[in-house]
């Protein structure tokens, strides 16, 4: 698989960590929602240092956007939130990743649970739902520790009102007054209330923190449902 | 090669570079990656079978299974999303352990498990004292998430070689691939020459 050079054409703050790049890459093959990328960076002496990131965009969309949180001490994550500028060239090479993917054909109803920037791959696919016409109905539910560390907020909201898309925040740690969402760590109480029942069959897409992935994933199995139905990705504190 | 414009990195002491693969970075942790749901057996239930091209199909309980000699191992692990880790240190059933006395006239091993997850080796690559099947790490039984009750570990590969949840071995005259072998993974991966993808 071949190393490509991007060019930056947009640079979006999304909350105090996190960054949104949109891409402009000539001949990419396109991508499924759900894929990943690797990012090499070099130094002038040669030092190189590579990372896997979600892509946040949908194969619809006209450039590539990778969501990016910078990490503590993440020689890769903090270079990409805090160092790059428009018009710089970010080298890449994918897409990777062929199981945590979700196209039409997969069919639905589709339950997406997200634990912090783990959002970014279900954006993907939430999106490419929208953009593509597909009538499966989905179910987003989106943890975070307060509002000003939710990703896309706003898109995410106002496809919230859109037909056949159910969307749902919770804030684990800050509420602002008036909140409306969940209050609380997810458990099995409100995946159940989110995720339909069993015997409806949900194709069910998790991304998040390991722990956020554990309890999802057990809380679904408790509940009856069927762990061949459940796709799983987990980034840990590392990443970088 | 292309320069990153005002990339200088940040890591690069912190590790012998003849431990550390091309493109990978040395970390403390130990991060969990894993396709689906993690399953979770007892001891009581687990069963370890070798199966396929021998004389004699093999199964070993749990208790069967750690009553074979056990070696402690200390390796360093490197895994396809970038990360190693070095010094990990197991408690293992060597491969070679299992296979002793039986004949067969397999070239490949596909490894199956909990959750259907699959991968393939070459039979060469889990014996002569390169690969375990690994229920403890550091001292402590394997953790769930980590592959518990007992998993594959062949460090010389990526870490997605060392199965997690590891049920069977099936000895297979030809090549069959495996999960990430079927998604664009590379067949064999090699860490020290970055066979990471499908074509690398």
């Amino acid at each position: 698989m071949n190393w490509r050079v991007g060019i930056v054409v947009d640079l979006r703050a999304e909350t105090d960590r996190v960054a949104s790049i949109a891409l402009r890459l000539a001949g990419w093959p396109g991508h499924r929602a759900g894929q990943h990328v690797d990012v090499r960076l070099t130094a002038e002496d040669g030092y190189q240092a590579q990372r896997s990131y979600s892509i946040a965009s949908a194969p619809d969309d006209a450039e590539l956007v990778l969501t990016v949180e910078r990490i503590e001490d993440g020689e890769v994550s903090s270079y990409l939130v805090d160092e790059l500028r428009p018009d710089d060239e970010l080298e890449l090479r994918g897409p990777i990743g062929g199981y945590f993917v979700w196209e039409q054909s997969l069919g639905g109803p589709l339950v997406l649970l997200a634990g912090g920037s783990g959002i970014a791959p279900l954006r993907a696919m939430l999106r490419h739902r929208l953009r593509s016409g597909s009538a499966v109905p989905v179910r987003l539910l989106y943890s975070a520790r307060s509002q000003s560390e939710l990703i896309y907020r706003d898109e995410l909201a106002d496809a919230g009102r859109r037909g056949g898309v159910d969307v749902r925040f919770t804030l684990t740690r800050e509420r602002p007054d008036g909140w409306q969402g969940y209050d609380r760590r997810i458990d099995r109480e409100l995946i159940a209330e989110v995720a339909w029942p069993p015997a409806e069959r949900p194709l069910v897409y998790i991304c998040g923190p390991t722990a956020f992935v554990e309890t999802a994933a057990d809380a679904l199995l408790a509940l009856g449902h069927d762990p061949g139905r459940i796709r799983t990705e987990r980034f840990g504190p590392t990443g970088g | 090669m292309h320069i990153s414009r005002g990339f200088h990195g940040r890591h690069r002491e912190q590790a012998d570079p003849g431990r550390v693969p091309p493109g990978q970075y040395v970390t403390s942790d130990f991060p969990v990656l894993s396709a689906g749901p993690t399953p979770r057996v007892s001891a009581e239930q687990w069963t370890l079978s070798l199966v396929g091209e021998l004389d004699q199909p093999r199964s070993w309980s749990w208790d069967e299974f750690r009553a074979l000699p056990r070696e402690d191992i200390t390796v360093d692990i490197h895994c396809v999303t970038k990360w190693s880790k070095l010094d990990t240190a197991w408690t293992g059933i060597s491969v070679d352990t299992l296979l002793e006395g039986t004949d067969t006239p397999a070239l490949h091993v596909l490894a199956h498990c909990d959750g259907g997850y699959t991968t393939n080796l070459p039979l060469e690559d889990v014996t002569g004292g390169r690969a375990w099947v690994a229920y403890a790490y550091d001292g402590e039984p394997l953790d769930p998430e980590h592959g518990g009750p007992a998993r594959l570990l062949v460090p010389h590969l990526y870490f997605w070689k060392s199965a997690k949840w590891l049920r069977a071995l099936e000895l297979r005259l030809d090549d069959e691939p495996g999960f990430w072998e079927s998604y664009g993974y590379h067949n064999y991966g090699d860490p020290w020459r970055e066979q990471r993808y499908d074509g690398d």
